[in-house]
């Protein structure tokens, strides 16, 4: 065997060989419209709801919780309508998941109200005594971070102008700490005092969950 | 293997690559227990730097980059140096690889465990530290390449063929996967969204598996399978069928992570099909080895380097069974997201390739210190604690994902679900306990490992030659 005294040929050999499923099943699927079909029902995340998403990967939720329903008659029973592609058109990174140690998320947008996730963020087992997952109160305890709030925007290609996300920021802050935000009672105990009229770390959070699956539901109705 | 022809040969690097995999090894375990116990009392979740989610990624990431890596590098730079009969052209820039690495490493781990984690699982650290893995991947390639251009035999054996094929293809994977466009020093996004985001992920860890789990631990197995028998690997048209083989079927099959997601079907099925295909060359291997001691099986009981080797290669085969099974459409629905695959990726990682990778540590650190291993005693329980400890610990994962796939499933006469998500949790509780201890048995395992080699070194070499 001549290759097997040449170790540059037999590089070279061994990266095309590499190469060729590489280009069949990732790199031409990038260019084709099919993975990566795009819906105008599909809004991108709100500067806040973007932050919240980067707090659940700096958490990593993602290595408990799924956010894709598969098309099967008891996960649908379970968790609502199977996912779309559509619906991920702006998730960088994707955050599908691969073990459900926790229930799947991709459809939790307004199953339950704010209070509902104050109260369980800040204790799981207060809710379910028996649950596993980890408490997540001091969440609540950070102010949100929102100096990178645009860059991350313009970043991610969303379109929003300074003054949108400035927008978006505050429109979300007068609705959390507004007198008659439903679920004020839950996010006062979870959070202290001095960050009540602030937005926190879980309030960002949380708009992000009830973001999920949410754009899906205009997206259906319109078919 | 005369005194003479060893002393030329850089091996101070295979020790200290050798000693930091010990090291990674046995943060990485201790990281392993302490998520083990918070699945079944989330009390451990004592501080944010210590919740299940940040320590997850510490685990697998300390494990496969830690210890893995460190393996990798120790038993490559001795095969490459011994197979070509030439010592590493730079010995210098080896040096730094090995402190570099381990920079790199504990940096990466630290970054975790501060929640900088970019959620792509096996390529979690973030852009910075990105560049630095990518940095010491050409300080290893170009000792690869430099020896083997330089080498004083003609023909490349198969170890060094597979240890070719992991620089290249770890290199595409990395880069490809890891392109990111950063926001903050601390903080970037993915340059793919969504559905291609996904495909480019399982593509990456699939073969990441591949070319770190599998792809390096063949070349040990190809090479110290012979050297600790004294018996020539059986068949080489074999081998070579198997590495092409090998080779090309694996980059074609990692949507079978992805099966009925919104990802396209046709890339699922065609993934479907190569993971199918792939047990023939995963079985080459295996046969190889199997009929390697044709004749010879008594080594079994006579030499201890034996039982690591078959074992390790006999868990290789259940894998690449099981593997391509659990990418089959149906069993997929099942055993998907459940703790089935935990048990699956246990059994090749506790399995397969530690067991080979400790023979290959246990033959090589008395040879490259002119020793003798301090006990072949000690080395003869490691070998039974680990194995039933990973037994145990995959048994038991594989039937709380049969329990759990089924309580997923379960329904009542009136169609409806019969089970809450919760009490599909909350029943595996026991299996969790089991498996937190068969992970203290594995543990136990380990550190004999790294007492014995410890003790190995810290002898005077004028022992063995007494």
């Amino acid at each position: 065997m001549g290759i097997t005294s040449k170790p540059v040929v037999f590089a070279v050999l061994a990266a095309v060989v590499i190469l060729i499923g590489t280009t069949v099943t990732v790199f031409i699927p990038l260019f084709m419209p099919s993975t990566q079909p795009v819906s105008a029902s599909i809004k991108p995340y709100t500067a806040v709801e973007q932050e919240g998403r980067d707090i659940y990967m700096r958490e990593g939720c993602n290595n408990c919780h799924t956010q894709t329903v598969r098309p099967l008659r008891t996960e649908v029973l379970r968790y609502g309508e199977y996912s779309k592609p559509e619906e991920f058109a702006y998730d960088r990174p994707f955050l599908w998941g691969s073990r459900r140690t926790g229930p799947d998320l991709n459809r939790v947008g307004e199953k339950y109200p704010d209070s509902w996730h104050y109260k369980h963020l800040d204790s799981p087992q207060s809710m379910f005594e028996k649950s596993n997952m980890p408490p997540y109160g001091w969440l609540a305890k950070n102010r949100l971070d929102t100096q990178y709030s645009l860059k991350k925007a313009t970043t991610l290609g969303y379109g929003y102008s300074e003054s949108d996300v400035h927008q978006q920021i505050t429109q979300y802050r007068a609705t959390v700490t507004d007198e008659n935000y439903p679920s004020k009672e839950s996010r006062n105990n979870v959070t202290p005092p001095e960050l009540r009229k602030e937005l926190t770390e879980m309030d960002a959070l949380i708009a992000y969950l009830q973001k999920l699956g949410r754009d899906v539901k205009n997206m259906e109705a319109k078919k | 293997m005369s005194e003479t022809s060893t002393e030329k040969y850089n091996f101070t690097i295979v020790r200290g690559f050798a000693f930091s995999a010990l090291f990674w090894l046995v943060i990485g375990l201790i990281v392993g227990l302490w998520i083990a116990f918070e699945m079944f009392d989330p009390a451990l979740n004592l501080t944010p730097w210590l919740s299940f989610g940040r320590l997850r990624v510490v685990h697998t990431n300390g494990l496969g980059l830690g210890f893995g890596l460190a393996a990798i590098f120790a038993t490559s730079y001795y095969i490459l140096q011994r197979l070509t009969r030439t010592p590493l052209p730079f010995p210098r820039l080896a040096q730094l690889h090995l402190y570099f690495f381990n920079t790199i490493i504990a940096l990466g781990a630290l970054s975790l465990f501060a929640g900088m984690n970019t959620t792509k699982e096996y390529a979690e650290l973030e852009w910075p530290l990105d560049i630095g893995v990518v940095v010491l991947w050409v300080m290893f390639a170009i000792n690869v390449f430099g020896t083997l251009i330089k080498r004083q035999e003609k023909q490349m054996y198969i170890s060094l063929w597979y240890i070719i094929s992991m620089t290249v293809a770890i290199a595409i994977l990395y880069i490809v996967n890891n392109l990111e466009i950063p926001v903050t020093l601390f903080k970037s996004y993915s340059v793919y969204a969504g559905a291609n985001d996904a495909n480019v992920e399982w593509w990456y860890a699939h073969n990441v598996v591949g070319f770190i789990f599998t792809v390096p631990i063949l070349a040990m197995f190809y090479y110290f399978l012979p050297k600790s028998t004294g018996l020539p690997i059986f068949s080489h048209r074999l081998s070579i069928v198997s590495f092409w083989a090998l080779n090309f079927a694996y980059l074609w099959t990692g949507a079978h992570h992805l099966m009925l997601t919104p990802l396209p079907e046709w890339i699922q099925t065609v993934a479907i099909a190569f993971s199918i295909f792939l047990i023939a060359p995963s079985w080459g291997s295996v046969v190889n080895g199997y009929y390697t001691l044709q004749g010879n099986w008594d080594q079994m009981r006579t030499n201890y380097l034996v039982k690591f080797f078959i074992a390790g290669i006999t868990f290789y085969g259940l894998q690449t069974i099981q593997g391509p099974l659990q990418g089959l459409r149906t069993l997929n629905a099942f055993f998907h997201y459940t703790d089935w695959v935990i048990g699956h990726v246990h059994m090749g990682t506790m399995g397969w390739v530690t067991m080979v990778i400790s023979a290959s540590f246990y033959y090589m650190i008395p040879r490259i210190t002119s020793t003798e291993l301090y006990s072949v005693k000690l080395a003869n329980t490691h070998f039974w604690l680990i194995l039933v400890g990973q037994f145990t610990w995959t048994i038991t994962m594989w039937i709380a994902g049969i329990q759990q796939g089924a309580m997923w499933k379960a329904t009542n006469p009136d169609g409806s679900l019969m089970y809450n998500f919760l009490d599909t949790v909350t029943s595996l509780y026991p299996y969790y306990k089991l498996r937190f201890a068969a992970g203290v048995i594995y543990f136990i395992g380990i550190m004999i490992f790294a007492w014995n080699l410890i003790m190995t070194v810290r002898q005077q070499p004028s022992q063995a030659e007494a």
